[in-house]
């Protein structure tokens, strides 16, 4: 299993051509990577949507988004999140292949255009952002973080994240800060902006059925960025004395019990691919233990599942419960980790976990936007995927690495929401 | 088998019809590594009253029963579905919708195993009272998990706003006292009468190879005995063309209010090209008015009455349809009231342009080469418009002939005042 790869370093800018016949659209992705910190990360979350919102070119959205459906619907995006402590901006467009189109007319160089006008060419006055975009942009980014309180699911895990991580970076949501949001003035953005241009890493890919050398000779013309440093993010290890237990209470009908541990184990460590195998047997498929135990065995919970959060060492376990019966599924939970502590997986466990596993990954190279996100997670980490050396190493990890990552675990917090009035369990 | 040629798509098509009704459809993807297959019955929540296979009278079940089945499926004597779909690598789900019921899974080895266990499982019923009962606690927390989802809320509210007695209106998933109701002699009898093979139909995309996979279904399937086809009874109870409220909203413990604008289609059924042109007629439409190309998208965000939450979208099945325009917003009865406006300003004195008609039919000619990166969209909207006597590949040809008259005639029958209501999402006071 190989991808069909083309790698170019021009100056500032990391270049990634995927040829592939798979798809009948062309994808292109823009990605700016800085580490995650309380002074920046509101500003920075507000600039691609002000940058997609007005450019030189296209200063209203009404014209920008004419502009992209004149192009067979080319779709333009922007995303704002984080991989461990980095902050990453997105910018992506897709655009029709013209092969199966009745009109001919080339449109991959068209779409360089956009993202090269999207992100390089904002619309400015004096110098500044667009007031009145500004002023548009934060009411928007404004309603959306009031909003993460309304997904009682999301709220869970992000409150899980900051009681855990609190003074740590990673504590820190993608989308910034409420209070920060309104001291944010044009001129601040700009500085913001300026300094994304000038020292984020810049990665760009390009996934379709596309001819290699002329889009590395489009893309050499269309971005110049300049030389930089890496981006690099400091992962340590912690230690936990004393696990922490957060109760929070709404009016609510499903309780949510999320328990964060500390791995320890970073994206490209040795153990890095048993942690994984480790959490799909605990809670990452249908046939884990906490969705056979929790939910088919004891009806607790209609979802209990577990995460691996790589670049930042986690291993976040989510469920929704009824609030009288948290406490119950907090023991079956703790138990489950216990069994895979003492050895207690099965031949087919193990077997199932890495044909999922190893199934998950073929599927997600199936996507343009997953080819992307696969070699990303390598990029960030700054260790270039070799996707058949993924799979070898699955293949590879045994009962006993599963057994000693899962020792490593360290419970580090259990958050709680719960219902104002608990009703009388049946 | 039959074999449809998409030339301009560079797609093919193998159609067949098994001896025992059960269609099946085959898309190979070569270049893929994953194959996608979906078995549906064309059986979802509305249909809660028919007569029964073998019977003569019309009964009426339980409501969220239809996903109470395709829960209960996945348990055999001999343990978990999932866990055969996992030790083949392969990973599986299933959905219920208002008109259908859908397993899945997706692998990229052992394709044909994985095929068999999902043809076997869905036609091999088992329920035990003991296994229906244990299912109501993991049902009950999946409906308290929507109870307490706010966009969900708001998207039924808006229905049973328009809905005064067709089963729509109705959660999928029931409430927990009617799923107390449910026995298993009650998923029997559905079963029995949906799941019969000319009831349904098998979709496979991906890395296959059609003739292979083919003749592996005819072997499956003539190894098994079926009762004869017979043509199923569903009842509707007649549902009036105006709403049935016209306004109702709820707080919630929410930091942002959500506001939904909802319009009812009229009652008439409608099945085929018909149907067809009127989905795509609408959206049309909907697009042009409130797209982000569109003034008033522009006006609505500029007031910040809207937030990248807006959304519009027009669905129509054979017999309910509703058009849904709604936002998380500071002011929903501003909103509402905006967009009620637009709507009938629409209908009153028109402005959409032949130049708006050409450019969103450029935009959903891309957007459907789009969807063809997707076998879960091909499979599952295939399947959709086969229910309804349509063929997804005539989607784009039907839209290329749309003239402004369609869009113009299809939604001014649609948009009428007494077919319009709203529905709130609202913030609790000291929650």
């Amino acid at each position: 299993m190989q991808l069909d790869e083309m790698k170019i370093r021009q100056d500032g800018l990391n270049i990634r051509i995927i040829q592939t016949k798979k798809f009948k659209t062309n994808q292109l992705v823009l990605k700016f990577k800085s580490l995650l910190s309380e002074e920046k990360v509101t500003a920075r979350a507000l600039l691609p949507y002000v940058l997609q919102s007005s450019t030189e070119k296209w200063p209203t959205t009404a014209l920008f988004r004419s502009h992209l459906d004149d192009l067979y619907g080319a779709s333009a995006s922007v995303d704002v999140n984080k991989k461990g402590e980095y902050h990453i901006l997105t910018f992506a467009v897709d655009i029709a292949n013209e092969k199966y189109l009745q009109d001919n007319t080339p449109l991959t160089e068209q779409a360089l255009n956009v993202l090269n006008e999207m992100v390089f060419h904002p619309l400015l006055e004096d110098g500044a952002f667009s007031r009145k975009v500004v002023e548009s942009e934060k009411r928007t980014l404004n309603q959306k973080l009031k909003a993460v309180k309304d997904d009682k699911m999301r709220y869970a895990s992000q409150r899980l994240v900051e009681e855990m991580c609190s003074g740590e970076a990673y504590a820190l949501h993608p989308n910034g800060i409420e209070s920060e949001l309104e001291k944010i003035t044009p001129e601040k953005l700009m500085e913001a902006y300026q300094q994304m241009i000038s020292s984020d890493e810049v990665d760009l890919y390009i996934v379709g059925d596309i001819d290699s050398g002329q889009m590395e000779e489009l893309c050499k013309e269309k971005f110049s960025i300049a030389s930089r440093d890496n981006v690099k993010a400091i992962q340590k290890n912690i230690a936990i004395e004393d696990s922490k237990k957060i109760i929070e209470k709404q009016q609510i009908k499903q309780g949510k019990l999320n328990i964060g541990y500390r791995s320890n184990t970073f994206y490209g460590d040795s153990d890095y691919l048993s942690m994984a195998v480790m959490n799909g047997i605990l809670g990452g498929f249908p046939h884990s233990k906490l969705f056979m135990n929790v939910r088919e065995k004891e009806s607790l919970a209609y979802y209990a599942a577990s995460r691996l959060e790589s670049h930042k060492g986690l291993i976040v376990i989510m469920s929704g419960v009824e609030p009288a019966k948290i406490e119950r599924a907090e023991t079956i939970i703790e138990e489950q980790l216990e069994a895979i502590k003492n050895g207690d997986i099965s031949d087919q466990e193990l077997s199932q976990t890495k044909a999922v596993m190893t199934n998950q990954m073929l599927e997600t190279l199936d996507s343009p936007r997953g080819i992307i996100e696969v070699l990303y997670q390598g990029e960030t980490a700054g260790i270039p995927v070799k996707i058949q050396d993924w799979f070898d190493g699955i293949d590879r990890v045994t009962k006993e690495d599963v057994t000693e990552a899962a020792k490593k675990l360290l419970k580090d917090t259990t958050y709680i929401l719960t219902a104002k009035e608990v009703a009388e369990s049946a | 088998m039959h074999k449809k040629m998409f030339a301009q798509l560079d797609e093919e098509l193998y159609i067949e019809k098994m001896t025992n009704g059960l269609q099946v459809c085959i898309l190979p993807k070569k270049d893929f590594n994953k194959t996608f297959a979906t078995f549906t019955t064309k059986y979802g929540s509305i249909d809660n009253q028919f007569i029964p296979l073998g019977e003569e009278d019309y009964i009426r079940v339980p409501d969220g029963v239809a996903h109470f089945l395709e829960h209960k499926m996945f348990e055999k004597e001999e343990g978990d579905v999932f866990q055969k779909f996992s030790m083949n690598g392969a990973s599986a789900n299933a959905f219920t919708s208002f008109t259908r019921t859908a397993y899945l899974f997706s692998s990229t080895s052992n394709f044909e195993k994985n095929l068999d266990v999902l043809i076997d499982f869905v036609q091999a019923p088992y329920f035990t009272e003991e296994t229906v009962e244990k299912e109501k606690g993991i049902i009950g927390q999946e409906i308290t998990m929507y109870d307490d989802n706010a966009d969900w809320r708001l998207y039924f509210g808006a229905i049973e706003n328009m809905f005064k007695n067709h089963p729509v209106k109705v959660d999928i998933a029931g409430t927990v006292e009617s799923i107390s109701e449910i026995t298993k002699d009650h998923l029997y009898q559905c079963y029995n009468t949906f799941y019969h093979p000319s009831n349904m139909m098998l979709f496979i995309v991906g890395a296959v190879d059609p003739e292979e996979v083919m003749n592996h279904v005819r072997d499956n399937q003539s190894a098994k005995s079926f009762e004869p086809e017979e043509t199923i009874n569903r009842r509707f109870a007649d549902e009036p063309d105006t709403v049935n409220r016209v306004h109702h909203e709820l707080k919630m413990d929410v930091q942002v209010s959500k506001c939904m604008v909802g319009i009812k289609s009229d009652a008439k059924e409608i099945s085929g090209k018909e149907l067809m042109k009127k989905e795509l007629a609408v959206n049309t439409a909907l697009d042009i008015l409130f797209g982000k190309t569109s003034k008033h998208y522009t006006s609505l965000y500029d007031e910040g009455l809207i937030d990248d939450h807006f959304s519009y979208d027009f669905t129509q099945e054979n017999n309910f349809g509703f058009a849904l325009v709604g936002s998380n917003t500071p002011d929903p009865e501003k909103l509402s009231a905006q967009i009620k406006e637009i709507l009938l300003n629409e209908v009153q004195s028109p402005s959409i342009t032949e130049d708006q008609l050409q450019s969103v039919k450029k935009k959903n000619i891309g957007g459907f080469l789009r969807s063809l990166n997707s076998p879960e969209f091909i499979a599952n909207q295939f399947t959709r418009y086969a229910f309804n006597d349509m063929d997804l590949f005539e989607a784009v040809p039907v839209l290329e002939t749309l003239t402004l008259d369609d869009v113009h005639k299809a939604f001014s029958s649609l948009v009428q005042e007494d077919r319009i209501t709203s529905f709130y999402i609202l913030p609790k006071e000291n929650a």
